[in-house]
């Protein structure tokens, strides 16, 4: 149950607010139809969708001090609207996470990201895959789970982002989603499998247009969306 | 991590439908009260970061006393359901501002039904105008009963769209009680005065609610 | 063919010296005036073809490595991937120039490229990938490329770039979409520009991205290898402009 609580949409942690790239890859023209959101939904998965679920099920194994999976996500990070935009989510998921499942996991979490005394205005907070495989550990869920839940969330985000942003049919959009079950569900194992080995091997593929597309919207005057 | 309670201020939610002058409201309010408060705005705007450019060429606040938050088209969601990227806000705010004696955050337009959680705010206006219509007090819905303050704009319409200002008065008493109704015309050099006292009160009273947070200054003389 | 060449350049008299150069077919390695060319002796790599370089920078060293000309990555006869491995290592004060020419993906080709750059504090790296896919009018075969970019055994940069048929998404508006070829620069080192570059700096198509660690990265996509080079050269450009020493 805690994984359903913590995949759902309506956790209470900043997600709807953010389309992985989709608004812009609509305002583009490179997303206008349900055929580009479905290439657009697999390479997303294929690429920030797996990199992430592989940091947050290493994150939710414990064996790895917070500092070293913090800079694993940094380096996967190319782009720094990204960078910003992960530790924004995964502080406010922590905050959320720490109240429902309260105790040293996510304690000492927060604390690694807590900024130092007169440090920098921005406060730091932990990349949200990272976040995301801490809550995972804190509700007593494995890392195969975390990294369902950031495969999940790495392509439920932009697809329902799509729907408010170009009027799909949301029940077309869904049949794509159960389309992509079994895809989820292979990352999600690629993922938890990489997690069991060094942090250097975690996957890493990047995605060129999503960091181009995250650059462009850190500097538009038009959003919707805060990524 | 929540800031120290001591520097925490009173965060007070400002919403209504769209065009009924939330911003104005927030940029008259700055204005009002900038010399005696110290004050940071979250606004929702929706679209564009306009509402924050509006209050920015109102002269009223400096930038960086002002955030713009995202909603994913969704502003209700962001002052009820998921309040994370406006806490975020309110809390960056009065972690660089501190001590903030005021957060006014402004939802983007919405419906009668949009409130803001108690977890964002303590207190909350709702903004109506009259070329609404002078119905729109009696269809109630969870803002018109249950704001702190419900606002009446542009009582200098009322004549022109046939509006009748006793009827939105009954029929919001009748749907909030003795809870406060300020009936204005935000266009007027003073227009937000009563409810910029409106506010001050509030301070002093969630002050002495709240012991921990310290005394805001004196009214000026 | 499994084969491992080397490149070590160290500091004599104030001036860098090749002291070491092992080359292997195809990978020949040719001193010049403007640096260390690799020239390719042989087609390919070609599917089984295991190619190793081993680069060393020493302390105060400058070594700057190009090529004669593209690679073309082609199927073999069954036998497997090919994969071209460049391990390069930059001691403190040592600056390496890695600017070969693109990696052509081949029709049917299953290519696989791994970039390992470690660097020590203080060292500078200028390190270009180009990848075009297929020749002229070909679908292009597979290709992954991964670079692991560390600076004092602290990642910098890990990123993998994966094309061609069987990989999901790839040519969809979230990887590359329709570009015909795609590149980085990554440049990392004291007293090179830190950024924050603005996201139009190049054009709506590439971009330069401030690292987390020290140094920057410019990726790009473009229609074929000519705009993709231009795209790089002026990125080369803004990223390594000095900063004078304060």
């Amino acid at each position: 149950m805690n994984l359903l609580l913590l995949a759902d949409g309506r956790f209470p942690a900043g997600g709807h607010a953010h389309s992985g790239g989709m608004e812009t890859a609509v305002a583009v023209g490179a997303v206008i139809d349900l055929k580009t959101l479905t290439a657009f939904l697999a390479g997303r998965l294929a690429t920030a969708g797996l990199s992430a679920a592989g940091l947050a099920a290493a994150s939710c194994t414990l064996l790895h001090p917070w500092e070293a999976l913090d800079a694993e996500a940094d380096a996967r990070t190319p782009s720094p609207a990204l960078r910003q935009v992960s530790r924004r989510q995964g502080r406010q998921l922590i905050r959320t996470a720490r109240t429902l499942w309260p105790g040293s996991i996510l304690d000492g979490l927060a604390s690694f990201t807590a900024p130092a005394p007169g440090a920098a205005a921005t406060p730091a907070g932990p990349h949200h895959p990272v976040a995301l495989g801490a809550a995972a550990a804190a509700a007593g869920l494995e890392p195969l789970d975390a990294a369902r839940a950031t495969a999940f969330n790495a392509v439920t985000g932009p697809a329902s982002a799509a729907v408010r942003l170009l009027g799909l049919d949301p029940v077309n959009v869904h049949r794509l989603l159960a389309q992509m079950a079994a895809a989820m569900d292979d990352t999600a194992h690629l993922a938890a499998e990489a997690a069991s080995g060094p942090l250097s091997g975690l996957p890493c593929p990047g995605s060129v247009l999503l960091d181009l597309y995250a650059q462009q919207h850190a500097e538009s005057e038009m959003r919707l969306f805060a990524s | 991590m929540p800031p120290d309670p001591e520097r925490r201020a009173l965060r007070v939610g400002v919403g209504g439908p769209v065009g009924s002058g939330k911003t104005a409201l927030v940029a008259a309010l700055c204005r009002e009260l900038s010399e005696r408060l110290n004050i940071g705005v979250v606004t929702n705007d929706i679209y564009t970061t306009e509402d924050a450019d509006f209050l920015r060429r109102q002269g009223v606040l400096g930038d960086e006393r002002i955030r713009a938050v995202q909603t994913g088209c969704c502003p209700h969601t962001a002052i009820r359901d998921d309040i994370s990227e406006n806490l975020e806000a309110v809390e960056e705010l009065e972690a660089s501002l501190a001590p903030l004696d005021l957060v006014l955050l402004e939802s983007g337009g919405d419906n009668l039904t949009a409130t803001f959680s108690h977890g964002l705010v303590d207190r909350q206006i709702f903004v109506l105008d009259v070329s609404g219509g002078d119905k729109v007090p009696r269809k109630g819905g969870p803002s018109v009963t249950s704001a702190d303050l419900l606002v009446i704009n542009k009582v200098d319409l009322a004549p022109m769209v046939g509006a009748d200002l006793e009827v939105m008065r009954r029929d919001s008493v009748a749907q909030r009680g003795d809870r406060a109704m300020i009936f204005c015309s935000l266009r007027e050099s003073d227009g937000a005065g009563a409810i910029g006292d409106w506010i001050l009160s509030e301070i002093q009273s969630w002050a002495a609610a709240n012991p921990v947070t310290k005394v805001i200054p004196a009214p000026k003389a | 063919m499994k084969t491992r060449s080397r490149i070590g350049a160290s500091l004599a008299g104030g001036r860098t010296r090749l002291d070491c150069i092992r080359s292997c077919a195809p990978i020949h390695v040719r001193q010049t005036p403007d640096g260390v060319y690799l020239v390719g002796g042989a087609a390919g790599p070609l599917g089984g073809d295991d190619l190793l370089l081993e680069i060393e920078v020493a302390s105060g060293a400058t070594l700057v490595v190009r090529s004669a000309a593209a690679s073309l990555a082609l199927p073999g006869s069954g036998r497997g991937p090919s994969t071209v491995t460049v391990h390069a290592r930059v001691a403190p004060g040592g600056t390496l120039h890695w600017l070969p020419e693109p990696v052509i993906a081949g029709g049917g080709c299953d290519h696989r490229i791994f970039n390992r750059v470690d660097l020590a504090p203080g060292a500078t790296v200028v390190w270009r990938d180009e990848l075009v896919l297929g020749r002229r009018d070909e679908e292009p075969g597979r290709v992954e490329s991964r670079i692991d970019a560390t600076i004092a055994g602290r990642p910098l940069l890990r990123n993998l770039l994966t094309v061609g048929p069987g990989t999901p998404g790839w040519d969809g508006p979230a990887v590359i979409g329709n570009a015909g070829a795609a590149g980085s620069l990554l440049a990392a080192g004291p007293r090179l520009p830190a950024g924050p570059f603005p996201a139009t700096a190049l054009s709506g198509s590439a971009s330069i991205l401030a690292l987390a660690g020290p140094g920057a990265l410019a990726c790009a996509l473009a229609p074929d290898s000519l705009e993709l080079r231009r795209l790089l050269d002026r990125a080369l450009e803004m990223m390594t402009s000095p900063v004078p020493e304060a």
